[in-house]
């Protein structure tokens, strides 16, 4: 698939002036691409005379920077303290199971990308997941199972 | 006579369906002809999960509702707003005033009261009053201000405010910053959240006043960017006071500027550190570098920097309203002022709970915390301080919540994220799980936090799996201390001390692991056989009904038995049977 560049150049445009621009840049870049392609990092290293290694130290660094294709939805799994503590871990490892993915990665049909985070500040709902932008607490097996078939009726629709 | 009705609108109310409720209020209202003379605010999080809060006040009378439904808003209306009678099935009980009770709000007080995107709101609540007096004395004055009500930062290592100021404002420089760390990264920890969400003009507040005192004009919030919500509500809060000449140039004519740039976390707990924060905010890694220089000497693109807390902020404009004697008034000798928790894990109250410094953990955990949240199962020990704090036991709940008292336990007072824990929860699964964050947010430049931390959390996971070795224990506690003394930054000293405490306060579950192979809440998978006692079976079939692959044999009057072949180890019948049968 080949990559569009010019919302890219737009969006270094904006920022070439700026001091400490790198981080808000790619934050930008992946709002709009879902992730950072290979292509806007050249872009960006040749617009702005940094070499590759530099912004690829930062994507690699900050856990928010994904450099492949993410899928339709996002499962956040929250691991934080008290979800841990009250069984977010068994959830985490449920999803992982049933959708065949590890943490990080894309289920092969494009629908779902699953994720860890650290305490998403409801932790009296606890274990909670996060669904695109959307919140799930006292979540359950049962709950999943539930939200995953909501989510792939939606695809059959 | 108006009607105030007041819906909590923070993350958690907003994902428990504040909005519909809110929508209804707004059908209702019109519907019914009482849109006039109604008023709605949208608050933040007041601090207490009862999914969607509604309040609703009648000249002095204020009545609150928890777990309000999109469907009980026409109920409220009709029975409390036109017949005058409050809904009493729907009221908040008793626990939700023992919640507030035991608490002394000074930096939570407009939270869950005012409407965090109406500058005006805050105004009527004594909003930018702080910032007006501050500029009829001298910047000096500020500072001795600050340094007499005794604030130490909130945000981790409670260094005296007052002193970081001083040490601020010395250095002669064209330009000098002031740097708000909302990172807030302990996995179970939201104060800064709600502070921000509910009373984000508090804290920009508390950084004008700080740039005022140390002589700087340009602020940075550095803002975690799982927190969109409070991203918002400071842009807004941002622009809102801008137009009222709060902040720009010659901000309410006394010839001093300060404006303020919101920059975005990228995720890593490591740029909580104040020398990794402002790399970060530079658009690099973000590494930690050793101090000296310390950021008040050489900081934000190498020029004195002043870095403090959201919590730390917001408790300025107290100080400079009511005085720094007011502010000293409450505490210990040495901690002053009060500090806020997240409250979470097995209490039956979970939330925010500011109190004074000095009320000793089990009156707070019993007090606005109400308890354990199942009484038949006890209490085993509390998590203080996330990442870099301990776990401490029953005997230690008489411990007073001072910076003093907390740091000689061997945890530390931390952010103030504070975990309950009971029976069911594992000590060596708990300092497992704090050590495998550590290790993953570990920015691997210095060989004790890279090495040495992976070196221990193999060790534990040994002994959770059932292969640990008794040796292993001196071990840990060796390597844990070389760690303490040797790592660059504050996440590696700080990292071993869940394993630490929980060796020094629970080991004989680490010896239940390691000799009889056995943990005693059944949490490490490898270690539960998943066999139904039949002495304790209550024969009720629920674990039969809860297993999501149908792994639990069972008919009515009989005992239930697991197909091992089929068994996933989910631990859902484990966590429903009542009588804690299956081991
Ligand atoms: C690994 C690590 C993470 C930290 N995370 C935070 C944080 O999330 N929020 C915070 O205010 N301080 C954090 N700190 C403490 C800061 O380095 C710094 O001490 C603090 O922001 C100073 O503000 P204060 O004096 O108002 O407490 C962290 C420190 C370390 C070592
Ligand atoms: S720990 Fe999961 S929401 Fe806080």
């Amino acid at each position: 698939m080949k990559v569009n560049l010019s919302e890219a150049k737009n969006i270094i445009k904006k920022y070439c002036a700026k001091e400490g621009a790198l981080i808000p840049l790619l934050q930008d870049v992946q709002a709009i691409y879902g992730y950072v392609p290979e292509e806007v990092v050249e872009l960006i290293s040749k617009e702005l005379s940094i070499f590759p290694v530099e912004i690829y130290g930062v994507l690699t660094f900050y856990a928010q920077f994904y450099l492949t294709p993410r899928g339709k939805h996002t499962i956040k799994v929250c691991q934080g303290t008290a979800c841990h503590v009250m069984g977010g871990g068994e959830i985490l490892s449920y999803l992982s199971d049933t959708l065949g993915i590890r943490e990080g990665e894309t289920t092969e049909d494009g629908i779902f990308s699953l994720e860890r985070v650290a305490c998403l500040g409801c932790c009296g709902m606890a274990p909670v997941i996060m669904v695109d932008n959307d919140f799930y607490g006292k979540c359950t097996i049962k709950k999943m199972e539930d939200i995953l078939s909501n989510y792939q009726k939606e695809k059959s629709i | 006579m108006e009607i105030k009705i007041l819906i909590c609108m923070g993350t958690s109310g907003v994902s428990a369906g504040a909005l519909e409720v809110e929508r209804n209020f707004i059908t209702e209202l019109k519907s019914c002809g009482l849109d006039k003379k109604c008023k709605i605010v949208h608050t933040g999080d007041r601090g207490l999960f009862r999914d969607v809060l509604v309040d609703i006040i009648i000249s002095d009378n204020r009545i609150t509702y928890q777990y309000v439904k999109p469907e009980d808003v026409s109920i409220i209306v009709k029975e409390h707003l036109l017949e005058g009678e409050p809904v009493r099935k729907l009221q908040a009980t008793e626990d939700y005033e023992q919640f507030f009770s035991g608490q002394m709000r000074i930096v939570l007080s407009n939270c869950g009261e005012i409407d965090p995107e109406d500058i005006n709101d805050y105004e009527t609540h004594g909003g930018y009053d702080a910032l007006k007096k501050v500029f009829q004395i001298s910047s000096q004055e500020v500072i001795e201000e600050v340094k007499k009500s005794g604030l130490k930062g909130r945000g981790g290592a409670g260094f005296s405010t007052g002193l970081k100021w001083e040490f601020c404002s010395k250095p002669e420089s064209d330009k000098k910053y002031v740097v708000c760390n909302a990172d807030e990264g302990d996995p179970g920890a939201f104060m800064d959240r709600s502070v921000l969400e509910g009373d984000p003009h508090s804290v920009i507040e508390g950084m004008i006043i700080a740039g005022y005192a140390i002589g700087a004009c340009e602020g940075y919030i550095y803002c975690r960017a799982e927190y969109p919500l409070a991203i918002k509500r400071l842009k807004k809060a941002i622009s809102e006071a801008k137009e009222k000449g709060f902040l720009g140039s010659n901000i309410l004519g006394s010839g001093f500027s300060f404006n303020i740039t919101i920059k975005e976390g990228a995720g890593a707990f490591v740029c909580g550190e104040e020398t990794a924060l402002i790399a970060s905010i530079e658009g690099h890694r973000g590494m930690p570098k050793t101090r000296p220089p310390f950021p008040a000497q050489e900081g934000l693109w190498s020029k004195p920097t002043l870095i403090n807390n959201v919590e730390t902020f917001a408790n300025i404009r107290h100080i400079i309203v009511k005085g720094a004697e007011w502010f000293s008034s409450i505490g210990t000798k040495e901690s002053k002022g009060t500090k806020v928790f997240a409250l979470a894990g097995k209490v039956k109250n979970t939330g925010l709970v500011e109190v004074p410094m000095g009320m000793t953990i089990r009156e707070l955990i019993y007090g606005p915390g109400g308890g354990m949240v199942n009484n038949n199962i006890p209490f085993k020990g509390v998590q203080i301080g996330g990442p870099s704090g301990g776990c401490l036991p029953e005997e230690l709940l008489d411990t007073a919540i001072d910076y003093e008292s907390i740091t000689k336990t061997g945890a530390i007072m931390g952010s103030g994220g504070m975990i309950v824990m009971d029976e069911q929860t594992c000590m060596v699964d708990i300092a497992k799980f704090f050590l495998k964050f550590t290790v993953a947010e570990s920015c691997g430049q210095c060989t004790p936090c890279r090495v040495g931390l992976k070196r221990m959390l193999e060790v534990l996971e040994k002994i959770t799996c059932g292969e640990g070795e008794e040796e292993q224990i001196i071990f840990l506690e060796e390597m844990g201390s070389a760690i303490r003394d040797t790592a660059l930054c504050a996440l590696g000293n700080t990292a071993p001390n869940p394993v630490l405490t929980t060796i020094k306060y629970f080991l004989d579950e680490y010896d239940a692991h390691i000799k009889e192979k056995k943990c005693p809440a059944h949490v490490c998978v490898e270690l539960v056989k998943f066999e139904v006692i039949e002495e304790k079976c209550i024969k009720c079939g629920q674990c039969y009904k809860v297993c999501p692959v149908s792994a639990v044999v069972w008919q009515k009057n009989d005992y239930a038995k697991i197909d091992k072949a089929k068994c996933i180890k989910c631990k859902a019948c484990i966590n429903i049977c009542p009588t804690v049968a299956i081991e």
